[in-house]
């Protein structure tokens, strides 16, 4: 039931109610009638919402092994540093005197992160990964352009790439170059000798991969980048797998985003807010995307366009999404310095035991031959053929096992495959308990087939219809 | 260890069921020389009491004010009700509705909030967020010269807009050759005439940008300028304040045939200041530019048992599928945000939020009359507004602001870095959190800083707010 549903003209949450007040604005400025929200009690609303949560899969409640996306446990002490009344009724153009406090956890964030990353330079402006990555491709452009070169019209991606790599290429204004991966499932670098020249603004890495494993030419990748005079872009949404352990800046890369959603475990929330920082070597400090946050004799404050002569801009009407940074700071100094590394030493093992538990229950890793990272792909490929149980069904049939499902045919490289990603944050017996399912729904899969593409029966609804979804658009409710 | 849960036990049989001596084997494809063993520049951990300690003292240092700035982000009172469910752990940590059957919660949500916002708007489609108001008026920009049949790249942006959203959309559209041409304001009046517009019909622009309010909280001529925009072929774009709209006419009804696309930050829906974000971008439009848009958006279909239930649509456009051919790069929005404003357009209700938004409005007005029996304050632009005022100081304004913040009152923003021609000038805003005892004090506060009475002091490092 919708919430509109539930309206009755005239009810209303009376507790939220301010004083009436007259309106002296011309006639024909304003709406003939008031806007169609619904007319519902607070208890009423209260209820509706909380019966919706109850719709959803999430960390808090169960398993959530969606391969790339680092769903790993949200610590509740970093929600309630970020919902201090002070942190949240300050206004973003008060100034910074009224903000040290603020400012002084941005400013230490900004800090940890280029420690952690072994770059020269930090900005935390971007709101999402996605715009952190835009903030890397265009502070490349402008680096190339700074130096009148403008023949770089090129950006390379690898084919295992998230798909916002060559869509940022593209809003950057560059045209994208795919290079192949090796069968061992690192890029192929007689492709990468072949395809670099002076048209290449820069290559866009992913590391650890899409397929979970290291590059194990990542020195080289940076080197024949940039003996082609191109710049080198480390894409840090598995950060997670490497934290405190090795450094894009010490690898030679030139700009990392990071999505602290991931990696520092500020919420998802059904899809979103992130915050996607980036870091830059030294040459192409001058770019970063405003505001900066500074130190002067121990006062904080934002450096802005008049000090930043040479920014690549805005990327938000204010400081990005600082409630969430907020959070991310809060993380970063719960684990502190020797929690950093831990974070990337058990999800390797995490992601390790569960792909050794399911190769020897029968499941075919897609790189066997790899260690895993943080992440590892099975396909089913082999099941399917045999069963007619694709991927999906898998996935399906996961969710009336009590788990959500890992990230499906993603990375498109591998047939019905299923991208796992444990992280460090659930224990042995939970991974177990895991595989006891898989190993279950395998036995499902060879016996009763149907079962399986059937599947889910346990959820609010079975299997929806896209197709439907997408020829009868149905995008708000007509009522 | 904080957050692992692993016992010596575990790492054991762990480690022997992979076949690894321990847990340094499992880097071992990681090229020799590149441990960075350390981190000298992070702190040591804390716990959480620790954490909470030191978060509370700089929280309290931040202090407590009596704030009329508004200028893009504005104090609303944010309904008890409304955080407890949106931090929910189903809410909080769960992620984008991939797997539709076990997201039903927040995908409801999402088409709720599309019809909410569509409602708000007088448009048929909506989108399931985008960062900020901003970053959402950029993407209208870009979805206006794709949907251009005659692929202009030009966009009209008055000086009316809020001069951070013209930053913003130079900095994310001019990537893409795109030019933001720029149309000057009256002066006299705030906001846009009509008949100043140019008439040259070469203008080659895809679309003009409409603020409502706009960014002095004046009314623009929006049904006018509308029908001038359509009239030289080009779209209109709507960009606006959602809490106006309890008030003020829907774009979806400006001029003979409405505004095609509108956006805005709904952030005083329910979301609080918090030093700039996360807020909340929105972006409606007509159905016929649905392909268009960029980001999730969620639709109703059927189960195969033929009951409701919600997905994600249209996912052609995006980028895990489009790849460098996508509407934007966009994925992670701001669903957590779109859980607040939901709630809160649901517990407002339209009579609730008709009484903000004019307790809002008749509060600047008796701010500004205050303000305005004092010596040498005028207000700039006598105009209808709706929540914001623009107000000539008699004095360094710079140093009246900072006056004001020593007695514990964000006095408003100075406009002259802005625009030069209001350097004598500030942006004030009063919403319905504000009492007359509020508008009273402020009034007297300026007053002793005026006449000197009491002459200004320097900024302390730690005001308080004591009245």
């Amino acid at each position: 039931m919708l919430i509109f549903e539930r309206s009755q003209a005239g009810r209303t949450a009376t507790a939220q109610l301010p004083p009436a007040a007259a309106v002296d604005l011309p006639a024909a400025a304003l709406r003939a009638v008031p806007p169609a929200l619904p007319e519902v009690s607070e208890l009423e609303v209260v209820r509706h919402y909380t019966a919706l949560s109850q719709k959803n899969f999430s960390i808090d409640t169960q398993f959530y092994p969606l391969g790339s996306c680092t769903m790993k446990y949200n610590p509740r002490g970093s929600n309630a540093a970020a919902m201090l009344d002070g942190f949240l009724n300050r206004h973003p153009l008060a100034d910074a005197a009224s903000g040290q406090g603020f400012l002084a956890c941005m400013f230490e964030l900004q800090e940890i992160l280029k420690e952690v990353t072994g770059m020269a330079g930090v900005a935390l402006a971007p709101m999402a990964g996605a715009q952190g990555e835009f903030a890397g491709i265009a502070m490349i452009r402008a680096w190339h352009e700074a130096r009148g070169d403008s023949a770089r019209r090129e950006i390379l991606v690898p084919d295992a790439a998230h798909g916002t790599n060559p869509a940022t290429a593209s809003m950057c204004g560059y045209t994208v170059k795919e290079i192949p991966s090796t069968r061992d499932g690192n890029v192929d670098l007689e492709a990468l000798r072949a395809a670099v020249g002076p048209q290449t603004a820069a290559l866009m890495l992913t590391n650890p991969s899409t397929i979970g494993a290291f590059e194990t030419g990542i020195l080289e990748i940076q080197k024949i980048v940039h003996a082609a005079g191109g710049l080198t872009y480390y894409d840090g949404a598995n950060l997670n797998a490497i934290l405190g352990r090795v450094r894009p800046g010490d690898m030679g890369f030139d700009v990392i985003h990071m999505n602290l959603h991931k990696t520092f475990s500020t919420p998802h929330g059904g899809g979103g807010p992130g915050a996607g920082p980036v870091g830059v070597a030294e040459r192409l400090l001058p770019f970063l995307p405003i505001p900066l946050v500074i130190e002067e004799a121990g006062q904080y404050r934002y450096q802005e366009e008049a000090e930043c002569v040479q920014t690549i801009g805005r990327m938000s009407a204010f400081g990005g999404n600082q409630g969430i940074l907020l959070r991310a700071w809060a993380y970063a100094r719960l684990l502190g310095r020797g929690g950093m590394r831990r974070v990337a030493d058990y999800a390797t093992l995490n992601a390790n035991y569960l792909a050794a538990r399911l190769r020897a229950a029968g499941f075919e890793l897609a790189y066997p031959e790899r260690r895993a990272s943080h992440e590892f792909i099975i396909t089913l490929k082999k099941l399917k053929d045999a069963t007619g149980v694709s991927a999906m069904d898998f996935a399906k049939r996961l969710l009336d096992y009590g788990f959500h499902a890992p990230t499906t045919y993603f990375p498109l490289l591998v047939p019905e495959c299923l991208l796992i990603e444990p992280t460090e944050t659930e224990s042995r017996d939970t991974l177990d308990a895991f595989v006891a399912a898989m190993v279950a729904i395998k036995i499902e899969a060879e016996t009763q087939p149907d079962l399986v593409k059937g599947a889910p029966y346990t959820q609010p609804v079975r299997r929806l219809d896209d197709v439907k979804a997408a020829r009868e658009l149905d995008l708000a409710w007509k009522g | 260890m904080p957050f692992i849960p692993h016992t010596e036990a575990d790492v054991a049989a762990m480690l022997a069921a992979i076949g690894a001596p321990n847990i340094e084997a499992l880097f071992d494809e990681i090229p020799p020389g590149l441990d960075c063993a350390g981190l000298p520049g992070v702190p040591e951990s804390l716990s959480e009491m620790a954490l909470m300690r030191l978060a509370r003292e700089r929280a309290r240092a931040d202090g407590d004010w009596l704030n009329f700035i508004g200028a893009g982000a504005y104090e609303h009172h944010i309904p008890a009700a409304i955080w407890p469910i949106v931090t929910r752990g189903e809410f909080y940590s769960a992620y984008t509705p991939y797997q539709a059957e076990a997201s039903q919660g927040t995908l409801q949500i999402i088409y709720e909030y599309q019809t909410l916002i569509t409602r708000l708007t007088g448009l048929e489609v909506s989108n399931a967020s985008l960062y900020d108001g901003a970053s959402a008026l950029a993407e209208a920009i870009l979805m206006a010269v794709r949907a251009d049949k005659k692929n202009r790249r030009r966009v009209l942006l008055p000086a009316t807009v809020h001069p951070r959203y013209r930053a913003v959309a130079q900095a994310l559209v001019a990537q893409q050759g795109i030019e933001l041409l720029s149309l000057p304001y009256c002066t006299e009046c705030g906001h846009i005439l009509v008949e100043a517009l140019p008439s040259d019909a070469g203008l080659e622009a895809a679309a003009l940008i409409i603020p409502q309010p706009n960014f002095f909280g004046v009314l623009e001529p929006v049904d006018a300028l509308t029908d001038w925009a359509h009239a030289q072929g080009m779209l209109a774009i709507a960009l606006v304040n959602p809490m106006a709209l309890a008030l003020l006419k829907a774009p979806g009804q400006w001029g003979d045939s409405g505004a095609d696309i509108c956006v805005g930050d709904a952030q005083p829906l329910g979301i609080p200041l918090a030093s700039g974000g996360p807020y909340l971008g929105f972006m409606t439009a007509k159905q016929g530019l649905v392909r268009q848009m960029p980001g999730r958006i969620v639709g109703r279909t059927v189960d195969l048992e033929g009951k409701t239930g919600y997905a994600l649509t249209l996912q052609a456009r995006e980028q895990h599928i489009r790849r460098a051919k996508a509407t934007s790069n966009i994925c992670s929005n701001q669903g957590l945000m779109v859980v607040a404003a939901t709630i809160y357009m649901s517990l407002m209700g339209p009579q609730g939020l008709t009484r903000v938004a004019a307790a809002s409005h008749a509060n600047t007005r008796a701010l500004v009359e205050r303000l305005t029996a004092l010596p040498g304050v005028t207000e700039v632009f006598q105009q209808p507004a709706f929540h914001e005022a623009v107000l000539r100081l008699p004095g360094d304004v710079t140093e009246i602001l900072r006056a004001l913040d020593a007695r514990g009152i964000h006095g408003g923003i100075a406009l002259g870095a802005a625009y030069p021609e209001l350097s004598d000038s500030i942006l004030v805003c009063a919403t319905e959190t504000k009492t007359a005892a509020d508008l009273d004090y402020y009034a007297e506060q300026l007053e002793r800083i005026l006449s000197r009475r009491d002459a200004p002091r320097p900024c302390p490092v730690q005001p308080k707010w004591n009245r």
